[in-house]
């Protein structure tokens, strides 16, 4: 498979502040990568040193293995959808898709048969001569995006390309752009700080905290898996245990906690008994009055704090029976727990396969 | 109560009305009927076109102004082309905490009076003046050149004059030049003269006009800096109008010069606005 994109130990450093640590990773032709990370995290410098928009200070940085170091944006084979967009307010929508072709000097009847056919592509049939701020947020993301693909570049890079949408748009985008993707099978580069457009969009994503990458993996391997305390926290809702391996056999542990209960966990790799660890666990993976019969649940009980209802999406906010740390629990929305009300006490079990056990020293950072 | 009220309201009124009305509306009139009047054989004031109709006839007049009014185009385009660069750089190159201290820059000369600012550029540049001195005691020149009282200098005076009234305005419409526009431009492949001509001169639209109509009209009706350093020779239209005034004594010719300055100017405005295509309204806000 060829590799469009290849970033090869990439620094950036602004005066004694490293924004970008010794980055490396490889696209795949056609891939859709996400690069998620909270803000401040480095990824939109990691974005503009591949559009070129800023030199890196060390490494390398390849395009289908042309390097790029020292190529002007204007001269890179790969587009930047900005997070504002920045549409050309002083053009209608024909001129700023056709912007980019008039730079490269094609001939007017090859930009016009190119800006219908790209128009038509992204569902702007009609709206060539209309002005940019006649257009919907929608429609304006679509303009955008058709403005770079007209251009047919190697990589397209988008910078958060979402977030000024309302959150119905958004969700509807984000499908727009996963199909628009794999019709176009131009290789995407996406960042974002928003885990569910990674999730639900990429094939592959990488997670950056302060400069460096956490870890490079599917969604799922992403969520399931995830290799650090911080992809655990980031990706995803967790919930902290903090506490001590009381027995250790193999991947399998008991964990005595120190908000109380002690659970039997699996673990990456053999920790010795009192070592300090987090546990984390999935809202989901905790189940509201399991089965008497299932074996192997760690249980528990805890308190009802409140009910947060949010449809598909609805937890319960509920504290251990001795302690104050706050749990979110999965409520399914079956009917099964509409019993359930606020300062119940309820029994909590978890299959002891669903915890995610880091030892407490890689930890610290 | 609402009696009250409007006698507050022309209480307040009251000093910027009688401002208008005694010191602006009432002499500009007196000054209008004068351009009318004309002394005739017998030395009696009769209704007349001829004052404004001897613009015409006499070349030296209408000559005069042609070249005022071309010069002064001259100006407004120097200044523009010279304070693009500086606003932009100002606006978008420095770091933020010296824009201010540069716009202060900028301002600093306009706190000496223009005719003070004149001369300091007439210490320099005269024959005995600084500039010559050092050339020829490097060598440069055997012997000292007046540089003073040529078109060039005049409109080099006049440029400087004008400056601050075009950067300022530029300035603050590239203020709201967003940064992502210019690189989104350059991500797609544009050089510097396309997004320079595609993008911040499109944007800056509406502020070049401004201060272009705020210079041409500084410039045309500008006396001191164009007599001082163009000398006897700078045939600015302004001075027609103070000889009229001060050196024939002829208030009536005098006053209708003035008059065909401010409408031949105003269409001058008026035809410049047409051509770039912007309207008074959007460049005013």
């Amino acid at each position: 498979m060829q590799i469009d994109l290849a970033v090869q130990n990439v620094t950036k450093k602004f005066k004694d502040f490293i924004a970008v640590d010794n980055v490396s990773f490889d696209v795949p032709d056609g891939q859709f990568f996400s690069i998620l990370g909270p803000s401040g995290c480095g990824k939109t410098t990691l974005l503009r040193m591949i559009a070129g928009l800023t030199e890196p200070t060390d490494g390398n940085i390849e395009i289908r293995g042309q390097s790029m170091l020292g190529i002007s944006p204007n001269k890179r084979p790969v587009n930047l959808i900005f997070q504002h967009l920045a549409l050309f307010p002083m053009m209608n929508v024909r001129e700023n898709i056709a912007f980019g072709l008039k730079r490269r000097g094609d001939s007017k009847s090859v930009i016009n048969e190119k800006v219908a056919t790209i128009l038509e592509r992204v569902d702007l049939i009609g709206f060539g001569d209309k002005k940019v701020d006649q257009l919907s947020g929608g429609q304006k993301q679509r303009v955008a995006i058709a403005r770079c693909l007209v251009l047919e570049p190697a990589v397209l890079l988008l910078d958060e390309p979402l977030g000024a949408l309302d959150l119905k748009l958004r969700e509807q985008m984000k499908v727009e752009l996963k199909k628009l993707q794999a019709k176009v099978g131009t290789t995407f580069v996406y960042i974002t700080h928003d885990q569910s457009e990674a999730l639900v969009m990429s094939d592959h994503v990488a997670v950056m905290n302060k400069g460096l990458f956490e870890q490079i993996d599917t969604p799922q391997i992403l969520y399931n898996n995830p290799e650090t305390p911080f992809v655990a926290q980031f990706v995803g809702d967790n919930n902290a245990w903090s506490g001590r391996i009381r027995r250790c056999k193999d991947t399998r542990a008991e964990v005595e906690t120190t908000q109380g209960p002690v659970f039997r966990t699996t673990v990456r790799k053999n920790l010795q008994s009192g070592a300090q660890v987090d546990l984390f666990l999935r809202p989901e993976a905790m189940l509201i009055q399991p089965d008497p019969s299932l074996t192997d649940l760690n249980r528990f009980e805890v308190i009802v704090k409140d009910i947060l209802f949010d449809g598909a999406n609805s937890r319960l906010l509920a504290h251990p029976l001795d302690a104050d740390t706050e749990l979110l629990i999965a409520l399914p929305q079956t009917r099964q727990f509409d019993h359930i009300q606020k300062a119940d006490k309820i029994e909590i079990g978890w299959d002891e396969q669903s915890g995610i056990c880091f030892s407490r020293k890689e930890n610290q950072d | 109560m609402k009696n009250q009220k409007r006698w507050g309201l022309f209480f307040f009124i009251s000093p910027v009305l009688l401002w208008l009305v005694l010191l602006i509306v009432l002499p500009q009139i007196d000054l209008l009927v004068m351009s009318f009047r004309l002394e005739n054989d017998e030395g009696r004031m009769v209704w007349s076109l001829s004052n404004y109709l001897s613009f015409f006839e006499e070349p030296i007049y209408w000559l005069t102004f042609v070249r005022t009014a071309i010069f002064s185009i001259l100006v407004t385009l120097l200044t523009f082309v010279i304070a693009l660069p500086i606003a932009f750089y100002i606006t978008k190159v420095v770091a933020p905490k010296f824009q201010g201290f540069l716009l202060v820059l900028l301002l600093l000369p306009f706190w000496v009076s223009e005719l003070v600012r004149v001369y300091g550029w007439m210490i320099l540049l005269r024959e005995s003046g600084v500039i010559n001195h050092f050339l020829t005691k490097v060598g440069i020149l055997g012997q000292p050149i007046e540089m003073l009282y040529r078109d060039s200098t005049m409109i080099l005076g006049l440029v400087y004059t004008s400056m601050l009234f075009m950067v300022v305005p530029i300035v603050s419409v590239l203020e709201s030049l967003d940064d992502s526009l210019v690189e989104a431009a350059y991500d797609l492949g544009a050089n510097m003269w396309t997004i320079l001509f595609k993008i911040i001169i499109p944007h800056a639209t509406p502020g070049i006009v401004s201060g272009s109509i705020v210079v041409f009209m500084l410039t045309l009706g500008n006396y001191l800096t164009s007599n001082l350093m163009g000398g006897k020779n700078s045939l600015w239209f302004t001075e027609q109008i103070y000889n009229q005034f001060i050196a024939s004594f002829n208030w009536n010719q005098g006053s209708a010069f003035g008059f065909l300055l401010l409408i031949l100017s105003s269409i001058i405005v008026w035809l410049g606005l047409k051509l770039t295509r912007q309207n008074l309204k959007k460049v005013v806000q």
